[in-house]
């Protein structure tokens, strides 16, 4: 019997489970980010609802969102929930790339997840520039 | 515990969670890469030129699906999450009321977020 690459010979043999002390491969990683963007989304649909709410709401409220954009703190909170929007999506086009049956061999995951931690960096730093610049 | 797992999914069946994750995730890139480039592009946007956009009943169908899609893709996700984190094989017997407990807080969370965007998407 084989679960997730691992011979399971005798049920009783003593299972090391414990992900601090195992060696992740990059796959690994790009999936855990993947989960971690995806929990800090779900706080930053607040913030996107916010000023969305706002925007919408009246021009004096519309204008007070453009002029928070303009404070470091704003911007900044902006930034990280524009990051993990990027990154998650990045990382979610992977799944469905995958889903088409590409990259789905050893070599093809691990090609796959650099890639996308190359791509999402890249969105992550055009965030920025389109906060800050 | 099987279920006790079920019963906080979404679709009640794993095919149809896998299948609704990626039907969302489709139209929540829609919908930012429609937006970004629109914001990208009209980078002097006004308050009448922002509702006038969404007022139209294209964008508010666009909007109306993407609030959808994101409720019920947050519920998939975190249920995932949870389910495999706050376990009893992880954090002990104390587990199961622990994460029937967050997934309550989570579903209660992403229904108040469903009726505020609906509310501030199809009141314009």
């Amino acid at each position: 019997m084989q679960i997730y690459g691992v011979y399971i010979v005798n049920k009783k043999r003593p299972v090391n489970l414990d992900i601090g002390t195992i060696h992740l491969p990059i796959t690994s990683y790009v999936s855990i980010l993947h989960r971690v963007s995806g929990v800090v989304l779900f706080a930053a649909i607040a913030v996107f609802l916010w000023v969305l709410d706002a925007s919408l709401s009246s021009e004096e409220s519309f204008n007070a969102v453009k002029e928070c954009i303009g404070s470091p703190f704003c911007q900044f909170i902006i930034w990280a929930s524009l990051a993990a929007l990027g990154y998650h999506m990045v990382a979610g086009i992977r799944h469905l790339i995958m889903d088409f049956g590409l990259g789905e061999t050893l070599e093809g995951g691990q090609l796959g997840a650099k890639i996308a931690l190359i791509v999402a960096a890249v969105v992550i730093i055009l965030a920025g520039v389109w906060v800050w610049v | 515990m099987g279920m006790i797992t079920n019963v906080t999914s979404f679709g009640r069946s794993g095919l149809s969670d896998w299948l609704l994750q990626r039907a969302t995730a489709v139209v929540m890139a829609i919908y930012t890469v429609f937006v970004v480039f629109y914001l990208l592009t009209n980078p002097d946007l006004d308050y009448s030129q922002w509702v006038s956009l969404n007022s139209h009943i294209c964008m508010k169908v666009l909007n109306v699906l993407t609030v959808i899609s994101i409720a019920i893709h947050a519920w998939i996700g975190l249920w995932a999450v949870l389910t495999d984190y706050v376990t009893v094989r992880l954090l002990g017997p104390k587990a199961t009321p622990l994460r029937i407990f967050f997934q309550l807080g989570m579903i209660t969370v992403t229904l108040v977020y469903l009726i505020w965007a609906l509310d501030i998407v199809w009141g314009i």
